[in-house]
């Protein structure tokens, strides 16, 4: 059979082709090639471009640093640098106190973010004074509340175990119950903070330090075996994790150094009750006095020195203290500053 | 045949390269080697390194070559080049059965040959959660490790040290075993190392299923003799529908074809080469579980974190612990190229997830000041680069690079505890000023005569953690003066004192 006469010429050259072929094994066709073809093409092309992109000299690298904000505000002229109430009441002191500082709406906008930080070190009852008093905890996060901060966050990374301690000191309750969220520090949660320091260079910083918008000190007044005195500016070993007790080998240029770093929107120091000695951690109710003060101020160096006074000490014997002044911290000297006394 | 002796050629001359690159891995010959080179262009390390470490080392971009050929001719390295592949070749065939039926039998695919491609899925995985684990069963750092530890030691020991002295490796008669043992398994099965359990050539198998050029019977030649499956070495099933994936190029069935019916060529009929793997979804989604799982218990299980070992001393340039464990795969290259033999694998002190990882055992061998061997072999940049100048902060780099601290223990030095002279210590100290120092005293000894000792003391700031004192020092089974981990710059937490500032 020709091809020229046969008017069915598809259809009998493909008869004739799988007659040829029968029991073969088919072949690619053009187009399973070029698609066989373009994938492996792909596939190279992807693992040179994969390569090239992740191609890497030298393994090692410096962790990223972040810096911390500044959380001061600024203060119309002839504003009260410092308040100290004295009274019975804590909570009535310091009302008083934030009063006369201009009231906490100066420090604190609604929608912002708040970390309150209380020294919550110890697994210690409130009478025992290791810890800041939790009732005025709670009246600042209640304010704060008020005001209309979108986060109040109460936190402290703490010496002992920080669910006891938080739970024992009375804070987390009533820090809850004023409206606050408690965040306890676990192992993880912390970022690296470039220092720049004397001593230290890098911390790892508890994240709601990082995060906030103000950050309100509330530190307790009382006996430390080591620096003598922890009032405001040692009370900032508590946003720091890592491996953090290698700073009492620096204890004084490392509290000025991290005094350095925190630039906190108030600080208010309670000396309602004071523990005079075999702190910073106590146990005695022998060795708590009750002063049933409240300082509040924007100067840590100056509430610090006039705090040193519950303490028996002058600020010149506190050697953290002379090197926050040389830090530029603050001043010592408190009665030079606009001073409130209620 | 004639492609069969090219093959030979070739297995021959790779596993002799890599022979020569393994013994030239040492202080009087290294210089200029790429000693590392077997490991650089393993496709296994490069990617599993990076999906744990993120970043592909420059080393292993050599891998990128072999990716490359593989997706265009298939699994030619398996076949041609790995030196650990030409040994189970060679145990194969040391262990051939006789009867060709016999040996067809026994070079047939099974099934259980699919389980490297699911220990591939649970290692990559456990690469992603960070871990370096592949080395345990990659072949290439498999056979780097044996040589280390156990070969190249049994050897030069036996022959009074003649190469590099005296070696010991800690408990490497495991890593013996293990290796005996994937040898001796070819005399049950033909490389039955790499058709059961390496993971590289499962990685190979699956890019080879790109593969342009593939090995294919001839129909109209064959008179199905089945004498092409004899000698598989894949058991890749060449007389039925080529399973590619397990087909190691080695061309014995192109050897054995008595009709010469066997050729390599470009995309032959579909339905004469196979790209299927038989692998089922729920096998492989419990191996990316395994993989998943094993992380976190591997590293809850161990106890090594978050306090390290004090033995736990890794060498200079090592990268943080969380970051060396993404890419140390074990191979011990860094414990071969060390001129002292004290790197060391590990057994314990880095927690299961870093058994065999290296650390240094003083006792056995300190770090040399002015060396940085170690980090210049790494292939994966678990130790980063390193240059002299930087290991010993001199400027711009002002810290030295320390890997631990030294500690005296008075109740074993004999200045303190047996009022007897001795300055070994000090005297070895390599740093300028010295950290180890003195302080005279003197002292009235057991008869009541007065003398005057010089009693050593470390300063830590100047410590760099060689190890040199302990080595070195008289008390001869455990050291007056022995170096732990802590103070090492590599760990922001890992210190004692606050210089540096880290917190």
């Amino acid at each position: 059979m020709t091809r020229k006469n046969n008017p069915d010429l598809p259809l009998a050259d493909a008869l004739q082709r799988a007659a040829d072929n029968a029991g073969k094994p088919r072949a690619y066709t053009r187009r399973e090639i070029t698609s066989k073809i373009a994938q492996t093409s792909v596939a190279a092309l992807a693992t040179l471009g994969l390569g090239t992109w992740l191609y890497d000299r030298e393994t090692a690298r410096a962790e990223p640093l972040i810096k911390m904000r500044d959380h001061r505000i600024a203060r119309p002229a002839g504003a009260v640098d410092m308040a100290i109430a004295r009274g019975p009441d804590a909570v009535e002191n310091v009302r008083k106190a934030l009063k006369a500082m201009g009231g906490l709406e100066t420090f604190i906008k609604p929608g912002e973010r708040v970390v309150v930080k209380p020294n919550v070190g110890w697994n210690r009852l409130p009478e025992q004074a290791a810890n800041t008093n939790p009732e005025l905890v709670a009246e600042v996060v209640r304010q704060c509340v008020t005001l209309g901060a979108k986060e109040v966050w109460v936190t402290d990374v703490s010496v002992n175990k920080v669910e006891q301690c938080f739970a024992r000191s009375g804070i987390e309750a009533a820090a809850k119950a004023a409206g606050a969220k408690v965040v306890l520090p676990g192992s993880t949660g912390f970022r690296a903070v470039a220092v720049g320091g004397r001593v230290l260079q890098t911390a790892e910083v508890f994240w709601p330090f990082v995060d906030a918008d103000k950050i309100i000190n509330m530190p307790i007044v009382k006996h430390h075996g080591l620096t003598n005195a922890t009032m405001s500016l040692k009370n900032w070993y508590g946003v720091i994790g890592g491996h953090r007790v290698r700073l009492h080998q620096e204890i004084d240029q490392s509290i000025a150094d991290l005094a350095a770093m925190m630039k906190p929107t108030l600080t208010i120091l309670d000396a309602t009750r004071v523990l005079l000695a075999n702190g910073p951690t106590g146990g005695s109710l022998d060795d708590v006095k009750r002063f049933d003060t409240v300082a509040v101020g924007v100067d840590e160096v100056a509430l610090d020195a006039f705090g040193a006074g519950f303490l028996n000490r002058s600020p010149s014997e506190l050697g953290f203290l002379a090197r926050a002044v040389a830090a530029g911290i603050g001043t010592l000297d408190y009665k030079s500053l606009k001073r409130v006394e209620l | 045949m004639r492609y069969l002796w090219l093959r030979r050629v070739y297995q021959a001359t790779f596993l002799a390269l890599f022979l020569f690159l393994v013994g030239v891995t040492t202080i009087s010959f290294i210089s200029g080697y790429p000693v590392e080179w077997f490991l650089g262009f393993d496709p296994l390390v490069a990617i599993a390194t990076a999906l744990a470490g993120h970043t592909l080392f420059v080393t292993l971009a050599w891998s990128l070559p072999l990716i490359v050929l593989t997706l265009v001719m298939g699994r030619f390295f398996c076949g041609w080049i790995c030196p650990m592949g030409t040994l189970h070749h060679f145990f194969g065939w040391v262990g051939k059965l006789r009867r060709v039926p016999d040996r067809v039998k026994l070079n047939a695919p099974r099934p259980a040959y699919t389980l490297k491609y699911y220990l591939l899925v649970g290692f990559l995985v456990a690469a992603v959660c960070g871990s370096a684990q592949i080395g345990l069963l990659d072949p290439i750092a498999f056979i780097w490790r044996a040589f280390t530890t156990v070969v190249m030691p049994a050897a030069d020991n036996t022959a009074y040290g003649v190469y590099q002295g005296t070696r010991h490796f800690s408990f490497g008669g495991v890593i013996a075993i293990l290796f005996i043992a994937a040898l001796a398994m070819n005399l049950w099965i033909p490389r039955l190392y790499c058709r059961l359990l390496c993971p590289l050539g499962a990685l190979l198998g699956l890019l080879s299923r790109f593969a342009l050029f593939r090995l294919q019977k001839d129909p109209d030649k064959c008179k199905d003799c089945n004498a092409c499956g004899a000698d598989c070495q894949g058991a890749a099933e060449p007389h039925g529908t080529l399973r590619v994936s397990e087909c190691m190029l080695c061309l014995n069935c192109q050897g054995r074809c008595p009709r010469d019916g066997i050729r390599y060529g470009f995309l032959p009929s579909p339905e004469l080469t196979t790209d299927r793997l038989d692998l089922t979804r729920r096998r492989t989604l419990t191996a990316a579980l395994g993989g998943l799982l094993a992380v976190p218990l591997l590293r809850a299980g161990s106890g090594s974190e978050p306090r390290p070992s004090p033995l736990r001393i890794r060498p200079p340039g090592a990268l943080d612990e969380p970051d060396f464990l993404a890419r140390c795969i074990k191979c011990g290259v860094c414990m071969k190229a060390c001129p002292t033999g004290g790197l060391q694998p590990t057994l314990t002190e880095a927690g299961l997830e870093g058994l065999w990882t290296p650390i240094l055992v003083p006792r056995l061998g300190y770090c040399e000041n002015l060396c940085v061997l170690c980090s210049a072999v790494c292939p994966t940049g678990a130790i980063a680069p390193l240059t002299v100048l930087k290991k010993v902060g001199k400027p711009p780099h002002q810290e030295p690079v320390r890997i631990g601290s030294a500690f005296i223990d008075r109740g074993r030095c004999l200045p303190w505890a047996m009022d007897t002279a001795c300055i070994v210590c000090e005297e070895v100290c390599p740093t300028s000023p010295k950290a180890v120092y003195f302080k005279l005293e003197t002292v009235v000894t057991r008869d009541g005569s007065s003398k005057t000792l010089k009693r050593p003391f470390v300063d830590l700031d100047r410590c760099v953690g060689c190890g040199v004192c302990e080595n070195h020092c008289p008390v001869y089974d455990e050291a007056a003066i022995r170096v732990t981990s802590v103070g090492e710059s590599r760990s922001a937490k890992n210190r004692i004192m606050l210089t540096g500032g880290r917190v």
